[in-house]
C-alpha cells in the first residue's frame, strides 16, 4: 500500500476511533451526559488518541529506516566480491541498484550481480511495504480496542487528552532546542573528519586557502591548502566596511526618528527602513554585482586607483544598507525606552536637543545600541547571497577595499554546490567554516541578546 | 520666588556687554550645532531610503522592458513532402521532421535575395532557437494542419529584441547582428510583421538557456509547493511552541534555555540551516536532492523561531481577564487556551506566519546547500520532483552571459517583490483590520 494511502486509512481507523469513543462513552452512561466524568467528546478523542499516534510514530518510524535497512540487507546478501569491502565503492554499488530499480540511467554495465541486486532490493522493498501495512494497521486496531474497552463514565478522559496534548505541546517547543543541537552535531561530526585530514591549527592559523585538491601531481592552482585566515580576513573587511555604512546612517536615523521626528512622521519612515530588510538578498547581491560594483570600478579608476571588478567596497556598502534597518529599528526602540524624565531634566538645565541627546540619551541607550550593532555585525558576518554575487573568489589576504576577496559564507555556499561525495577535505572544509561561522554568530547573538534583554528590564 | 518674578531686570554683577555678547556667540554656536545634528539625522534617513528607491527604480528600469517582447509573424507553409513524405500520419515521423528547413524556406520566400549560406544562417538567426520545437509542437497537436500554409507569431532571438528597445546598438560587440540582418529587420518592420506584444513566455515557461523563452513558472510553482511544506510544518509546531512556553511551561531553568535558544536560532545565519539541511536530511535520512520537500522542511526550521516570537507577543496581548474568568467558570487550562486564547490570539499569529513565510519565499542560501540550484526545464510535479524556487532562478539568471538575461532577471525580481509585497500587505491588512485595544 502506498503510505499517502496508508496514513489515510489510520486517519479513517482514528475517526472512527472518535465516533466509537464518544458513543460507548455515552451508551455506558445510558445515554446521559450527566454523570460523565468527562463531556462525551473527550472520551471520543481518548480512543482517537489511542488509535492514531501509536500507528502513526510506527509508521513514521519505519519510513524513515526502511531503505537503510534494506539497503544493509541487499549488500549483506552479495557475494563478497561484487562490491568490494571498500565503503565508498559499496556506496556507488547501491546508487546503481536503486537506480536500477527504479529504472533510471545506470553508470555502469547491468551485470549479473547488480540485477540480481537490483531484483532482490525491489523484492526485499516490496516485502517491507506489505509488512509495514500489517503492522501499522495491526497497531492502529489494537489501540482502538484497548482504549474502547477502558471507556466507563468514571474513566479520566479527559485529564488523559490534556495531558496528552500538553505533552505535545512540549515536544514542539522542545523542537527549537534539537534544532540547536541538530545544527551543532552534524556541524561538529563532519568537521572532525575533517580535523583527522587537515590539522585544526592549519585551518585556523594557515595563511593559503586553495581548496581544490590536485588530482595529478602537476597541476597548477590546486594545492589543497585550507588556511582559513584569508577567508576570516576578507569577512572582517567585509564586515567592518558594511558597518562603517551600517552604524553611522542606522544610528543617526535612529535619534532621528525617536527624537526629532513627530510620531505620524516616525510611524511612516519606520516601516519603510524595515522594507531594506524584507527585500530578499539575492536582489541585493544582483544590484551589487551589476549596478554598484561597476560605479565603485569607475569612481576608482577616475581617481587613478585599480579596483577589481568584484570590489570588496561594493559588496561592503550594499550589504551595509540591508543592515541598517537592524541598527535603527532596535536603536530607535531602546532610545524612545528612556524616560522622558530625563529628557525633562536636561532640558530643564538649558541644554539644546542635540546636546541632550549627546550627552543624556545616548549614554543611557548605549547598552542597547551595542546590543543593536552587535546583532548587525552577527547578520553581516553570516550573509551570504550578496558576497557569493558581488565579492567574488578569490581568497586574497589584503585589507584593501578595492580588491577581491572572499568570506566564509562564500566558501561554503560555493564549495558545497552541486553533487558531491562526503568524504574530500574540500567538502568537509566546508562544515569546518560552517561550524566557526555558527559560533562566532552564537556568541555575539547571546551577548547582545542579554545586553538588549538586560537594558530593557531596567527602566521597565 | 516672586522678588526674582518682579526683577527680571537684575542682572549678574559681572555682566558686562561683553559677557553678554560673549553667551550670544556661544548661543549661536550651540544653535548651529543643534541644526548640523538634526540635518545629519534628517540626511541619514534620506541617504536610506535614497538607496532603496534606486534599488527598486534600476530593477524597474531594468525590468519592465522584459514584460514586453518581439514577435515576428511568418506564413509557413507545411509542405508534406518535407513532414510526412509517405502520408503515414504517424506522430514518430512527424516529429521527427526537419522543421528548421520549413522555418528557413518561410523566411527565404520573404527574402528571395538570401542566396549564400551566411544570409541564410542570417535568417534563422532572427527567430528564437525554440521556434523550431514551437511549430513542431503546433503540428503534431494537430496534425491535420499538414499542407497548408499557415501564420504563425515566433518570438525573435534575443539580440533582435535587444535591438528593437534600442537597448544594444549595431555597433556593439554584444550585438551580433550583421548588416544583412539589420536591412532584413527593417524590411520587416515597415510590413509590420515584427510586433511587441506582452511577453507571455516569461509566465507560461519554464528555465531555458535561450533568454527569449525563458520563464519563471516552474519557479514560481517550486516556491508554491516548498513554501506549502513550510507553512504546514511551522505553523502548527510554532503555535503549538507558543501556546507551551506561554500558557503551561513553568518558569524554570529549562525553559529559561528553551527561549535563549529560540531568540538566538532566530539569529542564526541562514546558510548554517543549509548545511543542516545537507548533513540531516540529504545523508542522514537519504531525502532526494533538489525536492521542495526537503527545501521546505529546512525553511521550516528557519521560519520556526519567527513564528514562536511573534505567537508568543500575540498571546501575551490577550489580557489576564480573558483566561481568569474562563478559569473561573470552571474551564480546564487547555479548554482555555483552545476556546479563547487561540482564537483571539489567531490573527497576530497568522500576521507573524505570513511575515515568516514572506521571510522564507526570500531565502536562497540555504536551499543552494540542499541542491535547489539544478537546471529544472520542467514544472515540478510534486514535493519530492527537481525544483528550483524564485529566488534562486533570479541567482542563476544574474550568473547568465547573455545580455538579455539582465532584464529578464530584474523582471523576475520584481515578480519577486510583487509577491512579498503581496504578503505584506495582508500582513498589515489582518493586523489592522483584528487589532484590538482591550
Amino acid at each position: 500500500m502506498s503510505s499517502p494511502l496508508l496514513i489515510l486509512v489510520i486517519l479513517g481507523l482514528t475517526l472512527v476511533g472518535f465516533w466509537l469513543g464518544r458513543s460507548g462513552a455515552l451508551r455506558a452512561n445510558g445515554g446521559k451526559t450527566r454523570g460523565l466524568h468527562s463531556l462525551p467528546g473527550y472520551y471520543g478523542y481518548y480512543v482517537a488518541l489511542w488509535c492514531g499516534v501509536p500507528a502513526l510514530l510506527i509508521a513514521a518510524a519505519w519510513m524513515v529506516s526502511q531503505d537503510a535497512l534494506v539497503s544493509n540487507l541487499v549488500l549483506a546478501a552479495l557475494p563478497a566480491d561484487a562490491a568490494g569491502g571498500d565503503p565508498a565503492r559499496m556506496t556507488l554499488f547501491m546508487t546503481d541498484v536503486r537506480n536500477l530499480a527504479e529504472g533510471n540511467i545506470v553508470s555502469r554495465v547491468v551485470d549479473p550481480a547488480l540485477q540480481a541486486a537490483a531484483d532482490h532490493y525491489v523484492s526485499l522493498h516490496q516485502m517491507a511495504s506489505y509488512a509495514l501495512t500489517a503492522v501499522v494497521v495491526a497497531a492502529a486496531v489494537a489501540g482502538l480496542t484497548y482504549a474502547r474497552r477502558r471507556i466507563v463514565p468514571t474513566l479520566r478522559a479527559r485529564n488523559a487528552v490534556e495531558t496528552a496534548v500538553t505533552g505535545a505541546l512540549m515536544v514542539a517547543s522542545i523542537l527549537a532546542v534539537l534544532t540547536t543541537v541538530g545544527i551543532i552535531l552534524s556541524l561538529l561530526f563532519e568537521s572532525l573528519r575533517f580535523f583527522h585530514q587537515v590539522p585544526l591549527t592549519d585551518f585556523l592559523f594557515g595563511l593559503h586557502w586553495s581548496p581544490q585538491t590536485a588530482l595529478r601531481a602537476d597541476q597548477a592552482g590546486s594545492s589543497g591548502s585550507f588556511g582559513a585566515v584569508p577567508l576570516f580576513a576578507g569577512t572582517l573587511l567585509i564586515t567592518s566596511i558594511a558597518m562603517a555604512v551600517a552604524a553611522p546612517i542606522g544610528l543617526m536615523s535612529a535619534i532621528y526618528m525617536s527624537e526629532y521626528a513627530g510620531r505620524r512622521t516616525r510611524g511612516f519612515l519606520k516601516p519603510i527602513l524595515e522594507i531594506l530588510a524584507g527585500i530578499p538578498t539575492v536582489v541585493y547581491g544582483f544590484f551589487a554585482a551589476l549596478t554598484i560594483a561597476p560605479f565603485v570600478r569607475e569612481m576608482g579608476e577616475a581617481l587613478g586607483l585599480t579596483v577589481a571588478s568584484e570590489s570588496a567596497l561594493a559588496a561592503g556598502v550594499v550589504m551595509g544598507i540591508m543592515i541598517v534597518p537592524f541598527v535603527s529599528s532596535l536603536s530607535d526602540d531602546v532610545m524612545t525606552a528612556v524616560p522622558q524624565a530625563m529628557r525633562d531634566g536636561s532640558f530643564g538645565l538649558g541644554a539644546t536637543k542635540s546636546e541632550t541627546i549627546k550627552k543624556v540619551i545616548f549614554p543611557a541607550a548605549l547598552p542597547g545600541i551595542v546590543g543593536a550593532l552587535l546583532l548587525a555585525v552577527s547578520r553581516a558576518i553570516g550573509e551570504t547571497m550578496i558576497v557569493v554575487m558581488a565579492a567574488g573568489l578569490a581568497a586574497n589576504l589584503t585589507a584593501n577595499p578595492f580588491s577581491a576577496v572572499t568570506t566564509v559564507t562564500v566558501q561554503v555556499a560555493t564549495l558545497l554546490v552541486g553533487d558531491q561525495e562526503f568524504d574530500s577535505p574540500k567538502t568537509l572544509a566546508t562544515f569546518a567554516l560552517g561550524l566557526v561561522l555558527f559560533m562566532v554568530t552564537l556568541c555575539l547573538n547571546i551577548v547582545a541578546l542579554r545586553i538588549v534583554r538586560r537594558y530593557r528590564e531596567q527602566y521597565e | 520666588m516672586t522678588d526674582i518674578a518682579e526683577k527680571p531686570d537684575v542682572a549678574p554683577p559681572l555682566a558686562s556687554a561683553a559677557r553678554r555678547a560673549q553667551v550670544a556667540r556661544r548661543l549661536k554656536k550651540r544653535y548651529a550645532a543643534e541644526a548640523r545634528f538634526r540635518f545629519l539625522g534628517l540626511l541619514a534617513v534620506s541617504v536610506a531610503i535614497a538607496f532603496l528607491v534606486l534599488l527598486v527604480g534600476t530593477q524597474l528600469i531594468q525590468g519592465v522592458p522584459a514584460f514586453l517582447a518581439s514577435k515576428l509573424e511568418i506564413s509557413v507553409t507545411l509542405d508534406p513532402a518535407k513532414i510526412d513524405p509517405d502520408g503515414t500520419g504517424d506522430p514518430k515521423v512527424i516529429g521527427d521532421a526537419n522543421y528548421r528547413d520549413l522555418l528557413l524556406s518561410a523566411l527565404q520566400t520573404r527574402f528571395p535575395e538570401a542566396q549564400d549560406r551566411r544570409q541564410r544562417r542570417d535568417l534563422l538567426g532572427l527567430v528564437s532557437t525554440n521556434a523550431t520545437y514551437d511549430l513542431r509542437d503546433m503540428v503534431l497537436a494537430e496534425p491535420a494542419l499538414i499542407g497548408q500554409t499557415v501564420t504563425i507569431s515566433v518570438y525573435t532571438d534575443d539580440v533582435v529584441d535587444l535591438y528593437r528597445k534600442g537597448k544594444i546598438e549595431v555597433g556593439d560587440p554584444d550585438a551580433k547582428l550583421s548588416d544583412f540582418q539589420v536591412q532584413a529587420l527593417a524590411q520587416l518592420e515597415a510590413d509590420g510583421a515584427l510586433y511587441t506584444t506582452f511577453n507571455s513566455a516569461l509566465f507560461v515557461n519554464s528555465a531555458s538557456r535561450e533568454p527569449e523563452s525563458a520563464g519563471l513558472l516552474g519557479a514560481v510553482v517550486g516556491s508554491l509547493l516548498t513554501l506549502v511544506v513550510t507553512l504546514g510544518i511551522a505553523f502548527p509546531l510554532g503555535v503549538a511552541a507558543a501556546v507551551y512556553l506561554e500558557e503551561f511551561a513553568p518558569k524554570n531553568r529549562w525553559t529559561d534555555l528553551i527561549e535563549v535558544n529560540i531568540n538566538n536560532l532566530a539569529a542564526v545565519p541562514s546558510i548554517v540551516f543549509g548545511l543542516l539541511g545537507l548533513a540531516l536530511f540529504l545523508n542522514l535520512f537519504g531525502m532526494p536532492r533538489s525536492a521542495p520537500l526537503v527545501g521546505g522542511l529546512v525553511l521550516s526550521l528557519q521560519a520556526l523561531p519567527i513564528i514562536i516570537i511573534a505567537g508568543r507577543a500575540a498571546i501575551k496581548a490577550v489580557p489576564p481577564s480573558i483566561r481568569e474568568a474562563a478559569l473561573g467558570m470552571g474551564a480546564s487550562r487547555i479548554q482555555t487556551v483552545s476556546h479563547h486564547i487561540l482564537p483571539l490570539s489567531m490573527p497576530g499569529m497568522l500576521t507573524g506566519a505570513i511575515l515568516g513565510m514572506a521571510h522564507a519565499l526570500g531565502e536562497t542560501a540555504p536551499l543552494l546547500m540542499i541542491g535547489m540550484v539544478a537546471f529544472v526545464a520542467d514544472v515540478p510535479a510534486g514535493f519530492t520532483s527537481p525544483a528550483t524556487v524564485l529566488p534562486v532562478q533570479i541567482y542563476l539568471w544574474a550568473d547568465f552571459p547573455e545580455r538579455a538575461f539582465v532584464d529578464r532577471t530584474s523582471a523576475a525580481i520584481l515578480t519577486l517583490l510583487v509577491f512579498l509585497l503581496l504578503m505584506n500587505a495582508t500582513a498589515i491588512y489582518l493586523r489592522k483590520k483584528f487589532e484590538r485595544k482591550w
